[in-house]
């Protein structure tokens, strides 16, 4: 309990600080916000009315607070392209991105533990190494690649989706799902076979330790000690390694709903950074470190609870 | 007896591979500074789109630009990237690294607390916060993921630091009156080579990675410049008329990182082994 | 030792022929497309869904900049909400103005009073009956609202008054274009300020919602006075290119997409209707006169030389749509001047020449940004461009941009050395087209200057005889051409495709999506 109030605690402090940093990054070194919003022939009272309008003469530090007190009450300020408020434009499209992470996670859940399993009980050299070689590769392909190549061949060739034909979940639940497998597929192929590398590693050094060996003696079959003991084992570091992977899916949104025309929060990042929509760009950053934050106080805590021996440390 | 042989064939195998793939990559690369088979920025009319033949090994693409010679100038694009990112990351993450796990003390605490937050983020995204601020360019890019790749080497330098520290010959030579940059530099930076090789080959892996992703959402580098991830975003519109352009393109990033990827799985395992 | 590495070496390779194996069976896919009609039954079964629903899906390659009809800039976003706003009286497809929510208008003989009477009992989408308040409120805020000058400007020197029924407005001086202005006021309810998030019209469709970067959703006003629209619910998807909006297309997810280009619907083979005409732009490489060395109208002239039109549409746009040579399309022939197209040839020497004179004789370099959006055609034209420039030593460097930053940074900033774009007119006047070009129009993004243009332009505007004020307009475009203000390129073919069992789709001399007559058969 004690580990997870102070972890709890780094948790909060470490928020503080990045929305801070969000908030100097955007807010205090692009400058001034007036000319993009007024142009260039806003006249020195229109200038001036709207900095005071938009209290750009107060410190820092009082700004901040307002600020941060605004964004946990949802308020995130208003686009300077769209002249929406942000909050609006995210809610439009958190269940959007939220759906592609959380497929995504599970495809890597569920086809990377039994692939690893499998990877590491196999004890065959040529397999293992040819297992080890399809794996590499997996590894290497980037994720935009992955997506093209899957617009080409499932899309344009199978025709088993429509590259670009988004649904959204307002119109029909089932058809923005079977939308969103593909474009989360391509995100999970490389996580996969990461998680399949380590969780492989993982057992194959589990298998090397004594009370394998001790097991073995008493006439246990292998594989009964690897259901039994090695692969429960083996699962410790995974699960931390697949709470963290949350965090890097939802980077890999960023790309691939570009490749898919998804309408996501990746897309919307994309198109403020570019377009110099501060507003949107703070607000989602801000968002976007959070979530990794607490993924990662998650998989800490996760990891505390199942291997207690963190404790100690 | 029989596993080790085996073992030391598998390192040996991931070496070759991989070591042979980058170095053929690397080549086209280091060619494209002086020679292209054709110009990559020359347009033709005639050959728009044209699929792959004896004139253009991998086609044309939509100006009649030879798909192959925007392929090695891309490669050297994304060369001089990532040997600079790594060149920055690795210098600056030494120097950091070393003096931090030498010296220990609050700096210490301090940097390894900030280092530890940074490599929790991905990079691509701290990366896109920079630009962001900054602006896009191959010069900012650079130094956008220059920074971030820091703390990665800085750690492991740190560990190797500490963990030699404490050995007895460095105790002897402290006793001896050698000083501590001299130890430092001579005898402990040594040490670190075999950790920082495998380092150095996934820092370059990474960088490549997150400049032709920030191309691909064309945040990254800017047109004429030819760069893979760039073309790539180009050619995905053109994946209905002429695939090979998408694909060539696509599997030139993806071999790439492959080529050094099996190079430092290689090198980690050879590491491990020693 | 060495069969380990050819296992790994048989692996790779076996991974290589999948992916070769792939590619060879979709090309082979691909092309037997041709011959079968297979490929285009799939779409009749998605439009079928559709056609029962009666809705359609329309594609539009770039976002909307804003649903308050007194913000919105692009043409983009004009074209859609058309369907959605009306003035007192509308655009109709063959170029005149019919009544929309005035049943009536007549105009005093002098020029100088306009009198619309109000149409009884048409109702705003939120329910409530049109007033005179609410016209006179609407007239206002167009009048202070920046972003539609012309229209801004012809309304603030107007005096519009309520008289019962009718409103009155009474000119300075007599202006022939003054009904395409009053045609841009749009009439919404006064004093409601959620235009931006949910915006209120009278016109044949209602708002239903709109969500950035994906959609805009319209659907049937029942309580419409005019013709109903026919379809009950239109769709407008945002895709962020035409390449996007083509793939949707040929596998029949939109069911009509308009302002496509020849190269696009020639690799379309799923069995909809072509219709084609031209799509109303002044395309030219627009250079910023503001800066050096484009203040400099030899240079200026020396780029026009220099580029060969006739080989940039060959490449960029298959050779199809017209030549234009100044600052107006070829459909509006009362003032188009098709001589103006050849006014400058294809000439390296001469241009050489130029620029020797001008102080230039090694060149220079310069930037053209254009929207990312619109890589074709416009990143094809610049593409083009840059190495015909390359041959009179003009080094130049592409600067894509993502079309909302192309919007505040080169349209309004004028942060630019030269932009390629296509520019229409929001009203269909000579001087929707040329006002801009006037020193001091806010317009102006080139920052052209000319004291021979702006009185050419005035005097036009003051004119009442129609022969004076043709030839008045069209010695301003004279004047563009002579001072080179910009290198004129081409006004674009269109083409709109649309699902077979549609018809009624109607083009206007304007960028406009009329979707109020689309129907299915």
């Amino acid at each position: 309990m004690k580990y997870i109030l102070k972890k709890l605690f780094a948790l909060i402090i470490t928020l503080l600080i990045i929305s801070f940093l969000a908030f100097l990054a955007f807010s205090i070194i692009p400058g001034d916000p007036t000319a993009k919003i007024l142009g260039m022939d806003a006249s020195q009272e229109q200038i001036a009315a709207l900095r005071s309008e938009l209290g750009l003469a107060r410190p820092v530090l009082v700004r901040y607070w307002e600020w941060l007190t605004n964004f946990l009450r949802g308020d995130f300020g208003t686009s300077y392209d769209y002249n929406l408020p942000v909050g609006q434009m995210l809610a439009d499209k958190l269940p959007v991105t939220a759906a592609l992470t959380l497929i995504s996670f599970v495809f890597t859940v569920v086809l990377a533990i039994p692939l690893g399993i499998l990877a590491g009980s196999v004890r065959n050299q040529a397999l293992d190494h040819i297992i080890t070689a399809v794996d590499q590769i997996f590894m290497s392909i980037p994720q935009f690649f992955i997506g093209i190549i899957m617009c080409f061949v499932l899309g344009l060739t199978f025709r088993l989706f429509t590259p670009g034909a988004f649904v959204s979940y307002t119109q029909s639940w089932p058809k923005f799902l079977y939308y969103l497998l593909f474009p989360a597929l391509s995100i999970a192929i490389p996580r996969i076979a990461m998680t399949v590398k380590m969780l492989r590693g993982s057992i194959k050094s589990e298998l090397e330790r004594d009370y394998v060996r001790t097991a073995r003696s008493r006439g246990n079959t292998r594989r009964a000690i690897l259901g039994r003991h090695v692969v429960r084992n083996a699962m410790i570091p995974v699960i931390t390694f697949l709470a963290i992977s949350m965090a890097e899916i939802m980077t890999g949104t960023i790309v691939v709903e570009q490749v898919f025309t998804v309408p996501g929060i990746g897309r919307l990042l994309i198109s403020s950074i570019s377009s110099r929509d501060f507003p949107v760009v703070q607000a989602i950053v801000v968002m976007m470190a959070a979530w990794i934050v607490l993924v990662n106080f998650l998989a800490d805590v996760i990891n505390q609870l199942v291997d207690p021996r963190i404790r100690l440390q | 007896m029989k596993t080790k042989k085996i073992r030391s064939a598998k390192w040996n195998s991931f070496t070759y591979i991989g070591g042979t793939l980058a170095a053929v990559l690397t080549l086209l690369a280091v060619v494209s500074i002086f020679w292209t088979p054709y110009d990559p920025t020359a347009i033709d009319a005639m050959a728009k789109l044209a699929p792959p033949s004896a004139q253009h090994w991998l086609g044309t693409d939509n100006l009649g630009r030879d798909v192959f010679s925007r392929i090695m100038d891309g490669l050297g694009t994304s060369f001089l990237i990532a040997v600079s990112v790594v060149a920055i990351g690795c210098i600056m993450g030494i120097l950091i690294g070393s003096l931090c796990g030498y010296y220990g003390g609050v700096a210490d605490a301090i940097l390894t607390r900030v280092c530890d937050t940074i490599t929790a983020f991905p990079a691509m995204l701290l990366a896109l916060v920079i630009i962001s601020v900054i602006g896009g360019g191959q010069y900012n890019i650079i130094l956008a993921l220059g920074i971030l790749f820091i703390p990665s080497f800085a750690r492991i330098v740190r560990t190797e630091f500490i963990r030699v520290r404490n050995l007895n010959y460095i105790q002897s030579a402290r006793l001896m009156g050698v000083g501590d940059i001299r130890i430092m530099v001579c005898h402990i930076l040594p040490n670190t080579i075999p950790v920082l090789l495998p380092a150095i080959t996934i820092g370059f892996n990474n960088a490549v990675l997150s400049e032709a992703s920030m191309s691909f959402l064309g945040i990254g580098i800017k047109p004429p410049q030819a760069s893979l991830g760039s073309m790539l975003s180009d050619a995905q519109s053109y994946l209905r008329n002429a695939p090979w352009y998408a694909l060539s393109t696509g599997c030139a990033v993806a071999l790439l990182i492959l080529g050094f990827s099996l190079l430092g799985e290689g090198l980690q395992r050879s590491g491990r082994r020693n | 030792m060495k069969k380990r590495i050819l296992a790994v070496f048989l692996v790779l390779a076996m991974l290589a022929c999948l992916l070769c194996a792939c590619g060879e069976a979709t090309t082979e896919a691909t092309g037997s497309s041709d011959e079968t009609t297979a490929s285009s039954g799939e779409p009749q079964v998605t439009g079928g869904e559709r056609e029962s629903a009666n809705e359609i899906i329309v594609g539009i390659p770039q976002d909307l900049d804003s649903l308050d009809p007194y913000q919105m800039g692009t043409a983009g976003t004009r074209e859609v909400l058309f369907n959605v706003f009306e003035g007192l009286v509308k655009l109709s497809s063959d170029g005149s103005y019919v009544d929309a929510v005035a049943a009536s208008h007549s105009v005093s003989e002098d020029g100088l009073t306009y009198t619309f009477t109000l149409r009884d009992g048409v109702l705003f989408h939120n329910g409530e009956t049109v007033t005179t308040e609410d016209v006179l409120y609407s007239f206002e805020t167009c009048a202070a609202s920046t972003v539609n000058e012309s229209v801004a400007a012809a309304l603030s020197a107007a005096q519009i008054t309520a008289e019962g029924n009718d409103i009155v407005i009474t000119l300075a001086e007599p202006n022939s274009d003054f009904l395409a202005y009053v045609s841009n006021a749009y009439i919404t309810p006064a004093d409601y300020t959620d235009q931006g998030t949910a915006p209120v019209g009278t016109g044949p469709f209602r708002f239903v919602s709109y969500s950035v970067q994906e959609s805009f959703v319209m659907e049937k006003n029942p309580d419409y006075y005019g013709t109903p629209a026919y379809l009950d619910k239109v769709t407008f998807k945002i895709f962020d290119s035409t390449e996007a909006e083509l793939m949707a297309l040929d596998a029949g997810s939109i069911d009509l997409c308009a302002h496509l280009q020849y190269d696009q619907i020639s690799t379309l083979n799923n069995g909809y209707t072509v219709l084609d005409s031209t799509m109303n732009l002044a395309v030219a490489l627009y250079l910023n006169n503001g800066v050096a060395p484009f203040d400099n109208q030899l240079v200026r002239q020396a780029l026009c030389w220099a580029i060969d039109v006739d080989e940039v549409m060959a490449f960029a746009t298959g050779g199809q749509g017209v030549k234009i040579g100044s600052s107006m399309f070829p459909n509006f022939t009362k003032y188009f001047d098709p001589s103006l197209a050849d006014h400058y040839g294809y000439d390296v020497e001469k241009a050489k020449e130029l620029l020797a004179e001008a102080g230039y004789p090694d060149g220079f370099s310069f930037t053209i940004t254009y929207a990312s959006e619109y890589e074709h055609p416009y990143g094809d034209m610049a593409a083009v461009i840059q190495q015909q420039l390359a041959e009179v030593g003009i080094t130049v460097e592409l600067e894509p941009i993502e079309w909302a930053s192309w919007y505040t940074d080169v349209y309004q900033g004028r942060e630019f050395e030269s932009t390629l774009v296509g520019f229409d007119t929001s009203v269909l006047t000579a001087s929707g087209m040329l006002q801009r070009w006037t020193s001091n129009a806010d317009k102006n993004m080139i920052n052209y200057s000319n004291a021979d243009y702006d009185a050419a332009f005035a005097a036009a505007q003051a004119s009442q005889d129609d022969a004076e004020q043709t030839e008045l307009y069209k010695q301003c475009l004279e004047i563009l051409s002579d001072t080179a203000a910009n290198v004129y390129i081409q006004d674009l073919a269109e083409y709109v495709v649309i699902h077979p069992s549609l018809e009624g789709y109607e083009f206007y001399p304007l960028y406009i999506l009329d979707m109020s007559t689309v129907r299915y058969t």
